[in-house]
């Protein structure tokens, strides 16, 4: 398996040190790594899914509106990153593999490495608890 | 291929009665290939020894950057060849996203803390950004790549039909690594690195020093060995050696690290002046 670029390497880094729930795509979309607070949301450890594809991720956690409306992996967040390359932000609800749904905000960004090298994208999500 | 070392040391400068063995020069290295093209891997102080060796008649030269740290460009004004009339010098380094490598080197080499510009230097310099990828130069075909080392920093892997060297001289690749050393797809360097003929790496610590250093962009010797495995290399220079590192203190760092790690592959160690030939 080839060597992730050193940007996504270092998010990753950068990842499993912050508290706060982090995923990371590369620029296909394929989830490369969440860190130990997005399992507690997701409802599910990273070393027990590995990487996952773009259409696996973008629909295993059944993103919803708040009326249960379906979100299209295109309209999410990270995906919109991904594709459009500029920051996107969202509140919505997931299922996470636990069962448990949560209404989350995320706001995605991609990662853009020097000499303008897109090389995928990050999410920050948290839980609204209220 | 044949590898010159004409700076073995990490930081600053550091002659003296300690250091006469390993080295008291900062990082340089000639790489001639099989057809006589020279490559020059870093412009620390032994350049000015390397320009002082090179042959009158010297067209061109290539110096390959991996960053712009003072010990790895302060030779540079120092080169002989660079004040030389006619000779064609191409300047390779990483990008950054606000200033162009030239103008980054212009800070150093223009007053106050040069008396010469850039400008003034009668040779021919060209300039090339590289942030990645791989450019042919002669009969090398030299891989660029970012690397773990604070501010833009690249490793170079420098190929030929058959051969292929690594130069990293500053590098951390634990930070950021899963399980270092033993995930491939996580470690930094790892593309260029893998399955080389020889590896010139960082080895700038002693495992204690480096708990005290976490984030300083350098390896241990011990992380300099597991990367060298990790990466299935044939041969490894510890290079980039500590400032505050004697000539017996590095001899006691790498015979307690072989006695300990038993490696595969051969080592030897970083001196100023020695000439490998890689493959050999």
């Amino acid at each position: 398996m080839s060597q992730q670029e050193i940007e996504v390497i270092l998010s990753r880094h950068l990842a499993e040190h912050l508290a706060l729930p982090i995923f990371i795509v590369d620029p296909e979309g394929n989830m490369l790594f969440y860190n130990e607070p997005a399992e507690a949301l997701l409802g599910i450890r990273y070393q027990d899914t590995g990487s996952m594809p773009a259409s696996e991720w973008s629909t295993i956690f059944q993103p919803t509106e708040q009326d249960g409306t379906p979100i299209h992996p295109e309209e999410l967040p990270l995906m919109l990153a991904m594709m459009k390359r500029h920051p996107a932000h969202r509140r919505f609800w997931i299922r996470g593999l636990d069962g448990v749904q949560r209404q989350i905000e995320l706001t995605a960004f991609p990662l853009i490495g020097q000499g303008e090298r897109f090389v995928g994208a990050i999410a920050i999500f948290w839980e609204i608890t209220q | 291929m044949k590898a010159t070392l004409w700076g073995t040391r990490g930081s600053l400068a550091s002659p003296g009665p300690d250091t006469v063995r390993y080295g008291g020069n900062t990082s340089c290295v000639s790489v001639l290939g099989p057809e006589g093209t020279l490559l020059v891997l870093d412009a620390g102080t032994g350049m000015r020894c390397l320009g002082l060796n090179l042959p009158a008649e010297l067209q061109r030269v290539d110096i390959l950057l991996t960053q712009l740290h003072m010990d790895h460009i302060q030779g540079l004004p120092f080169f002989a060849p660079l004040r030389r009339p006619g000779v064609e010098v191409h300047l390779y380094g990483p990008a950054s996203t606000m200033l162009s490598l030239r103008a980054r080197l212009m800070r150093y080499l223009s007053p106050p803390l040069f008396p010469v510009s850039i400008r003034e230097l009668p040779g021919a310099l060209h300039f090339h950004e590289l942030p990645s990828g791989s450019v042919a130069i002669g009969e090398f075909t030299v891989k660029a790549q970012l690397i773990i080392h604070p501010n833009p920093t690249v490793g170079y892997r420098l190929e030929t039909d058959r051969l292929a060297l690594t130069y990293i001289p500053d590098h951390e690749p634990s930070l950021g690594a899963f399980s270092f050393p033993r995930n491939k797809e996580w470690t930094s360097g790892f593309n260029l690195a893998e399955g080389a003929d020889l590896l010139i790496h960082d080895a700038q610590y002693t495992a204690e020093e480096y708990r005290n250093r976490v984030g300083f962009g350098h390896s241990s010797l011990e992380q300099a060995l597991g990367f060298a495995q990790l990466t299935g290399v044939r041969q490894l220079i510890p290079f980039h050696h500590d400032p505050s590192h004697g000539d017996g203190m590095i001899d006691i760092m790498l015979e307690e690290a072989i006695d300990e790690l038993h490696p595969a592959f051969k080592i030897t160690p970083g001196m100023e002046g020695l000439e490998v030939l890689v493959g050999g």
